[in-house]
């Protein structure tokens, strides 16, 4: 079922002779595919010539599901679309509720929320990067990174509760306040990323297998990355500066001072290497925003638990660890929303897939697709 | 220490199948100890799967390793929702495994559908509708804990096990499935 000769077919070639072209199905069930891709690639000898992203295996109907839900119960349904940053969903969904209701957020719920989602960009690129130097055969800087997500995931447990699914941003606030000695232990943890952050590229970006694999595939251009609407670390490695947290500023991100990582190739490589830098980035604006932060509320007071909002429609996005992440929501007056629509990063960065594979070998297919980094439930929500 | 004491006490009871009965022991014992499971990661759940085979909880060492080959493997653990686009490919990948086989079914998703029970018009509610699922992890993900739990719970299947013809698990095994799904 992983990979499987479909068909053989004979194909006119260019110079006017015939040769073999093999159409081999990968997926949906492949250790490389991230998730339930499936990816039907057209083989001439072992380059690709067409590869094709089949998508859908992961198809829940959350937007569906969300009209029969109240603007409450939606939170939930937001976890489990982009699983590996659900926090990510939560506030662009939370935001655009608040754009669309016209609720306040107190200060340090916005600080929280700032912090909250820049360690799950750092676990998120954690995976994301630990993947797909799983797939080049480096298992053991996996194993490395994930150890750093675990040490977040350990956090976020202790903050509300959940390992995976938090459901912590709410509209109007968060659903609790940091626990006692929770800030010590977050800043305890970013001082020590920062020396892990060193070892990481030193192990696995300095390591001459690695450059091998990674350098020179998979290159997008930054025109193309524009006109495919690429967004996050996918367009940023290519030399396009555009992160919403700075280019759009949304919470209190423009009290922050950071740098937008920017690559200059565009090849997996420095598709990989722009999200791990991007994670000592994250680590500064965890320190910024726990030394700003002042006791106060978390929750807006005296909102009530059914969210009725005036007719009307709002889009909000935020810089989610895959790119933008928009959520645009359509209220018909009652208490449920009368459509949500979730403009993914993922979705949009896997279209890509055709254009960055063609030309290299099957095996690089693999490395392009865990590059761009791709989260099914995002992709096909 | 267990082997050792019902390999004894068969010798104990006699001539009369006490041949087949320290076969099986043994083969069980060996069995139960080295669970390879084929992780069908299909959501969420795949991640707190990844966790448990980690650093930290560290699945190797009650003798589960993940395969990503079905024709490796002893243990399904589907984690994560399964859709109707999906099920096709979980089913053919299950017929891939070698005899004897079990299925875990972690999370509420393949459990029962979970939180896309209602509404929704793709997801398979509970993978028991197209495979004999034989453990049910609880929990929207489980903890890594429970799903080792869950491998601690099916060795008591596999120890229930024979080589003799007839008493293949999908005949003997008693534990109760409870009917996920009711009306559709």
């Amino acid at each position: 079922m992983a990979v499987s000769v479909e068909s053989r077919n004979l194909v006119s070639a260019p110079d006017g002779g015939s040769r073999e072209e093999l159409v081999v199905n990968v997926g949906p069930s492949h250790p490389s595919t991230h998730g339930v891709g499936r990816v039907i690639v057209h083989l001439d000898g072992d380059i690709v010539v067409k590869a094709e992203p089949v998508i859908g295996y992961l198809h829940r109907g959350i937007e569906k599901m969300a009209e029969n839900r109240t603007y409450l119960q939606v939170v939930p349904l937001t976890d489990r679309l982009d699983y590996v940053g659900s926090m990510y969903a939560n506030w662009a969904y939370c935001r655009a509720v608040e754009r669309l209701a016209g609720i306040a957020v107190p200060e340090r719920a916005e600080y929280l929320r700032v912090i909250v989602c820049e360690l799950q960009r750092i676990a998120s690129h954690m995976m994301g990067i630990g993947a797909s130097a799983a797939d080049t055969g480096a298992f053991t800087f996996f194993i490395y990174a994930f150890d750093q997500r675990e040490r977040i995931i350990e956090l976020f447990e202790r903050l509300c509760g959940a390992r995976l699914t938090y459901n912590y941003v709410r509209p109007g606030g968060v659903s609790f306040d940091a626990p006692q000695g929770w800030t010590q232990d977050v800043l305890a943890f970013t001082k020590a990323f920062r020396a892990a952050a060193a070892d990481l590229d030193r192990l696995f970006f300095g390591n001459v297998i690695a450059r091998g694999r990674m350098k020179g595939i998979g290159v997008l251009s930054a025109d193309d990355a524009v006109a495919w609407g690429a967004s996050g670390p996918t367009a940023r490695a290519s030399g396009v500066n555009w992160d919403l947290r700075k280019h759009d500023p949304y919470s209190v991100y423009p009290r922050m001072d950071f740098d937008v990582v920017v690559g200059e190739r565009g090849d997996a490589y420095d598709r990989g290497r722009c999200r791990l830098l991007e994670c000592v980035e994250s680590c500064r604006i965890i320190d910024q925003a726990i030394s700003q932060m002042h006791p106060g509320p978390v929750r807006t007071e005296g909102l009530p638990r059914l969210l009725q909002p005036r007719p009307g429609e709002a889009y909000d996005h935020i810089e989610s660890a895959r790119g933008s992440l928009g959520v645009y929501l359509v209220s018909d007056g009652s208490v449920r929303p009368y459509r949500m629509h979730v403009r993914s990063p993922a979705f949009c960065n896997l279209a890509l897939l055709p254009l960055l594979a063609e030309g290299h070998t099957l095996s690089d297919l693999v490395v392009v697709l865990g590059s761009l980094d791709p989260v099914f439930g995002e992709v096909d929500r | 220490m267990a082997l050792v004491d019902r390999i004894s006490g068969a010798l104990d009871s006699g001539p009369g199948g006490v041949i087949l009965t320290s076969v099986d022991a043994l083969i069980n014992w060996a069995r139960g100890q080295s669970l390879w499971a084929f992780p069908m990661g299909t959501a969420c759940c795949a991640m707190e799967l990844i966790a448990a085979s980690f650093s930290k909880f560290d699945f190797d060492r009650m003798g589960t390793f993940p395969r990503p080959d079905p024709r490796h493997t002893d243990v399904m653990i589907l984690a994560g929702t399964i859709t109707e686009k999906m099920r096709p490919a979980v089913r053919r990948l299950y017929e891939q495994m070698p005899d004897p086989k079990w299925v875990v079914a972690m999370g509420n998703c393949t459990v029962s559908g979970g939180i896309f029970y209602y509404d929704t018009y793709s997801v398979v509610r509970g993978a028991d509708e197209f495979l004999p699922v034989d453990v049910y992890v609880a929990g929207c993900p489980p903890r890594p804990e429970s799903l080792q739990d869950a491998i601690i719970q099916l060795r008591r299947l596999v120890a229930e096990e024979s080589i003799a013809p007839g008493r293949r698990h999908e005949q003997t095994t008693t534990l109760p499935r409870p009917k996920a799904g009711g009306d559709r």
